[in-house]
C-alpha cells in the first residue's frame, strides 16, 4: 500500500492527457495521470507515483518549509544555552521552553 | 561455534525457480542434496572453484550454466557471459583462467543467425580473457524445452602465486573491498524482458575480473583471505555466505556502495534492494587491514578497478550476520533472499 | 534522488533523533503505532529504532494488505486460475503467500500461467494483447491502490475488453484503525498515519481517533526524516497534553485528499457489509467490492468461486501480531515452523509483514546463532 516514489514528469502525451512520461535518475517509465485531472499536471512537475499512476503532486514549497523547520531543530535550544552560559538564568526561567520556541505553529 | 557447513537436510518436495535463484533455497539444495552425494565428506565450504591437485601439481576447475532470457541485451549477450562467468569463478578462486570446454543445449528450430552470433561472442570474449576454447559438446532438444539455448563452460585454470584464500582465514578488522558499482547486470535483464515498460541507460556489466584480482594478487596477495563474485543473489548472498563460512559479522556502511543511479532509480521504484541484484563483472575480497591501502590502490589501477572501494569490515558480533550500517547509526540485517528478487508495490 | 535523499540526510536524522531524545519523558512509556506495512518496512530498513530511546515502543499495525488476506481469498483466486485459458496476474507481494495448496509462485511451478505486473493497467494491457486468454487481476491493497484499479476497470469497460476481470481484495483502513483501539488490552498512546492512503483519503478521516478516542495522530511519509519528524510531532502533543491530527507530510498529502481518487472508487467499488480480515475476525464496511455496472468485470461474478473459509493452524498467531498485541518474536512458530522460506502465514513473506521485517532486519542481531537459525 505504501511504495510511491517521486517522479519528474518529462513529457506529457499529446493524444492522451492521461498519458506521461515520468523518470526517476533516468530511469523512464510511462505514467497514468488519470487521478490528477482535476489540476492536470505540467511538464517539470514532480508528481508521487504507485503502481503506475500518478497520486498527488509534489509541492516544492512544502518540501523546502519541512527541511527549514527540521534544521531549525535543536537550535533554539543551543541558544538558549548559550544565554544560560551567560549566567542570565533569571531570563529563561519561567519563560518559553525550546520546543514552543521552535514549534512552527 | 566452528567454521564447518551445517549439515541440512533437503525437504522440499519439488524444485522450484527458487532454487536457482542463488538465494537460501539454493543454498539449501546445494548443501542438502548435492553436497551429502556428491561431495564426500570434506567438510570445507564451499567455493566458486576447487583446487585440486594433478600429477603433483595444483589445478583450479569450475564449471557454469547459463540460462538468461533475452539472449541478447544491452552490454552483452549468453555467449560473453559464458565466457566471462566462467573466468570469474576461477578468478576468484585464485586462478588464472587458462581452457575451457563449452556445452550447448540448442533448441529445435532456433535460427542459426542466432547460435551464430552467440558463438562469435563466445570467440571474442575468450580472446579478451586470454582463454583458449578446446572443445564441447552439442545436444538439441525439441521445440519449447531448452529456452532458445543454455551454455555450460567448464574451465581450468592456473593457481595464482601468493594467494590463499580460505573463510576460515577472515579476522576481525579485516576490510571488505567492492571492485565496482552493483546491480547493472540483473536490472539489465530485468528491463530488457520488457514486462515491465521501465526504460533506462543501463547496459550489464560482464567482464572478466581477472585483471583487477591479478592485480590485486601482485600488490597484496598476502593479505588478501577470500574473494567471491556476487552474481545470482547479489553481494548481500555473497556476503552471507561468507559471515556463515567465517562464523563472524560482516558489517557494511551502506552508502558506501556504488550503485549507478539507473540501478538505484529501478530498485526504488519497484520496491527492490540493489544488494540482492546480480552481478556479472564484479568482486568482493576480504583483506587484512595491513594491506587494504595497498590492495585498494592496486585494484584502483588495474584496467576496469577505477570504482573500487572499501565498503565495510569484519566484526566479531552478532556472528555469522552481515549488518547494513546507516551514516546515522541506524543499523539493520542484510539477509539472503529466499528465492528470486520480486518487484513490491507495498 | 530528489524529494528523497533530502529526507535521508544523516545531518537532519540526527537532529530529529536528539529532539525526540530531548522530549522524550523519562518517566514515560510510550507506545506508538504505525498503522501502515510501508513504515513498518522504512523503520527495518533504516535501523529507525536504533535512533529511539528505549522508552519509545513502536507497535506494528495491520496496514499491510497482504498480511490481512485470509487463505481462504488466496485460495479462491488461484482456483479461477487453474482453467489453463486463464492468466493470474498480481503484484510480487502477493507471489510468495501461501494458500493452502500453496502460493501463486507455487502454482506456476506445476504449471499455473501466473504473471507479476507492476500496474493494474499492465495487467489490462496483457489482455488486450492476448485476446485468446482470460486475465485475472488478483486486486490487493488500501485506499492508496484501489483508485487505480478503480481507473484501469474503467478503460476496461470503456474499451470494452471483454477477457479481463478484477478480484477485488481491497481494504479500507479507518475499520482497521477502529478494530484495534477497541481490542481489549490494547494501549495505544498516539499513532503515526498511514501517509500514501491519506493522499487519497485525506486526513480528515482521522479525526475521530484524536476527538474521540483522544490519542494524537500525525500523518506521516516514509522516509527517515518524515517518520522521526513524525513521532516529534506525536511527543509534542502528548507534552502539551494536545489531540489533534496533524499533517507531516505536507508535501504530497491534501488535507482534503484526492477528489478525482474518491470520485473513481464511488463510480466503481461499493462497499461490502462486511469482510474477514486474517486474524481479525469479520469487520463490517471494511471492503470494497465491485459494482453491479462493472460485474461483466468482476471475477467473482465472471467465474466460480468455491468460497470456502480457511482458518489459520491454532497454533499460528498472525492475529495478535497483525494487532500489535504480539511482537513477532513471540509467536509460536517464529523462526521455527515459520521463515521466509517456509511461511505459515502473510506476515513472514509480505515484504511488509511485520515478521517478515522483524526476521530479515532484525532478528540476527537480538538472538544467538546457537539456537539454529534455519539457512
Amino acid at each position: 500500500m505504501c511504495l510511491a516514489i517521486p517522479a519528474k514528469i518529462v513529457e506529457l502525451s499529446a493524444e492522451d492527457p492521461t498519458r506521461a512520461l515520468i523518470e526517476v535518475v533516468g530511469v523512464r517509465r510511462h505514467v497514468d495521470m488519470g487521478l490528477l485531472q482535476d489540476d492536470p499536471p505540467r511538464s517539470g512537475d514532480w508528481v508521487l507515483v504507485h503502481v503506475g499512476f500518478a497520486m498527488s503532486k509534489i509541492s516544492e514549497e512544502q518540501a523546502l518549509d519541512q527541511l527549514r523547520m527540521l534544521s531549525m531543530m535543536g537550535e533554539d535550544e543551543a541558544a538558549l544555552d548559550e544565554v544560560k552560559g551567560y549566567g542570565s538564568h533569571d531570563l529563561t526561567e519561567g519563560r518559553l521552553t525550546p520546543g514552543e520556541l521552535s514549534d512552527g505553529t | 561455534m566452528s567454521g564447518t557447513v551445517p549439515k541440512i537436510r533437503f525437504r522440499d518436495a519439488q524444485i522450484e525457480m527458487a532454487h536457482g535463484a542463488g538465494g537460501k533455497a539454493s543454498r539449501r539444495l546445494i548443501e542438502g542434496l548435492f553436497a551429502p552425494l556428491l561431495f564426500g565428506s570434506s567438510s570445507e565450504p564451499l567455493g566458486d572453484a576447487a583446487h585440486v591437485s594433478l600429477n603433483g601439481s595444483k589445478i583450479a576447475i569450475t564449471a557454469d550454466s547459463f540460462v538468461v532470457k533475452p539472449l541478447r541485451f544491452p552490454g552483452g549477450s549468453i555467449g560473453e557471459l559464458a565466457v566471462n562467468g566462467t573466468v570469474n569463478d576461477l578468478a576468484v578462486s585464485g586462478a588464472r583462467a587458462e581452457t575451457l570446454v563449452v556445452t550447448y543445449i540448442l533448441e529445435s528450430g532456433l535460427p542459426v543467425e542466432v547460435l551464430e552470433a552467440e558463438v562469435r561472442a563466445m570467440a571474442k570474449a575468450a580472446e579478451r580473457a586470454g582463454v583458449s576454447i578446446v572443445g564441447g559438446d552439442t545436444k538439441v532438444v525439441e521445440h519449447g524445452k531448452a529456452d532458445r539455448m543454455y551454455i555450460t563452460t567448464a574451465g581450468l585454470g592456473r593457481p595464482l602465486p601468493g594467494l590463499v584464500l580460505s573463510a576460515r582465514s577472515v579476522r576481525a578488522g579485516d576490510k571488505v573491498l567492492l571492485s565496482g558499482p552493483i546491480g547493472d547486470h540483473g536490472i539489465t535483464i530485468l528491463l530488457a524482458r520488457g514486462e515491465l515498460d521501465l526504460e533506462a541507460d543501463i547496459c550489464s556489466d560482464t567482464r572478466s575480473v581477472l585483471p583487477m584480482i591479478e592485480a590485486l594478487a601482485q600488490a597484496a596477495g598476502a593479505g588478501v583471505r577470500w574473494m567471491r563474485d556476487p552474481t545470482r543473489g547479489g553481494v548481500a548472498t555473497c556476503l552471507n555466505e561468507l559471515a556463515r563460512d567465517c562464523d563472524l559479522c560482516v558489517a557494511v556502511s551502506e552508502e558506501r556502495v556504488p550503485m549507478r543511479d539507473a540501478v538505484r532509480g529501478a530498485c526504488e521504484l519497484l520496491g527492490l534492494d540493489p544488494l540482492h541484484i546480480a552481478n556479472e563483472g564484479q568482486f568482493l575480497a576480504v583483506v587484512a587491514p595491513e594491506h587494504a591501502e595497498v590492495a585498494l590502490d592496486a585494484i584502483r589501477n588495474a584496467p576496469g578497478g577505477r570504482d573500487c572501494v572499501i565498503i565495510g569490515e569484519i566484526r566479531d558480533q552478532p556472528s555469522a550476520t552481515v549488518l547494513g550500517i546507516t551514516e546515522y547509526g541506524g543499523t539493520r540485517v542484510i539477509d539472503m533472499l529466499v528465492g528470486d528478487p520480486l518487484p513490491r508495490i507495498c | 534522488m530528489k524529494y528523497v535523499d533530502e529526507f535521508r540526510e544523516a545531518g537532519v536524522i540526527s537532529k530529529a533523533a536528539d529532539e525526540i531524545r530531548r522530549l522524550a519523558d523519562s518517566e514515560r512509556h510510550y507506545r506508538f503505532m504505525e498503522v501502515c506495512g510501508g513504515h513498518t518496512h522504512a523503520i527495518y530498513r533504516f535501523g529507525l529504532k536504533d535512533l529511539l530511546p528505549p522508552n519509545i515502543e513502536l507497535i506494528h499495525g495491520p496496514g499491510c494488505p497482504v498480511c490481512v488476506l485470509p487463505m481462504g481469498r488466496i485460495d479462491d483466486g488461484l482456483s479461477i486460475a487453474t482453467d489453463p485459458d486463464v492468466v493470474f496476474t498480481a503484484f510480487g507481494d502477493m507471489m510468495r503467500v501461501p494458500g493452502t495448496k500453496g502460493s501463486p509462485l507455487e502454482h506456476k511451478a506445476r504449471g499455473m500461467d501466473v504473471r507479476i505486473v507492476y500496474s493494474p493497467s499492465d495487467a489490462l494491457k496483457l489482455a488486450q494483447k492476448n485476446p485468446d486468454k482470460q486475465v485475472m487481476f488478483f486486486a490487493i491493497g488500501f485506499e492508496t491502490t484501489a483508485p487505480s484499479t478503480a481507473l484501469t476497470l474503467m478503460r476496461a469497460k470503456a474499451l470494452d475488453v471483454q477477457n479481463f476481470s478484477v478480484f477485488c481484495n481491497h481494504v479500507t483502513i479507518i475499520p482497521a484503525i477502529r478494530a484495534i483501539l477497541d481490542s481489549p488490552g490494547m494501549r495505544i498512546d498516539a499513532f503515526i498515519g498511514p501517509g500514501h492512503v491519506s493522499t487519497v483519503i485525506g486526513c480528515r478521516p482521522y479525526e475521530w481517533i484524536a476527538k474521540n478516542e483522544h490519542k494524537p495522530i500525525a500523518v506521516s511519509g516514509f522516509e527517515p526524516v518524515d517518520i522521526l519528524q513524525s513521532i516529534v510531532m506525536l511527543l509534542r502533543q502528548l507534552k502539551a497534553g494536545e489531540t489533534k491530527v496533524e499533517n507531516q507530510y505536507t508535501r504530497v498529502v491534501p488535507w482534503e485528499g484526492n477528489r478525482a481518487a474518491l470520485k473513481a472508487m464511488a463510480e466503481v467499488f461499493e462497499l461490502r457489509p462486511y469482510f474477514e480480515w486474517r486474524g481479525m475476525g469479520f469487520i463490517s464496511q471494511s471492503a470494497l467490492r465491485i459494482r453491479a455496472a462493472y460485474a461483466t468485470w468482476d471475477a467473482e461474478q465472471r467465474f466460480q468461486v468455491p468460497g470456502v473459509r480457511v482458518t489459520d493452524p491454532k497454533a499460528a498467531q498472525c492475529g495478535e501480531v497483525l494487532k500489535g498485541a504480539l511482537k513477532p518474536i513471540q509467536c509460536k512458530l517464529f523462526g521455527k515452523e515459520c521463515t521466509p522460506e517456509h511461511p505459515i502465514g502473510a506476515l513472514m513473506v509480505s515484504s511488509e509483514g511485520s515478521c517478515a521485517a522483524y526476521y530479515n532486519y532484525e532478528y540476527r542481531k537480538t538472538v544467538l546463532t546457537s539456537i539454529g537459525i534455519p539457512a
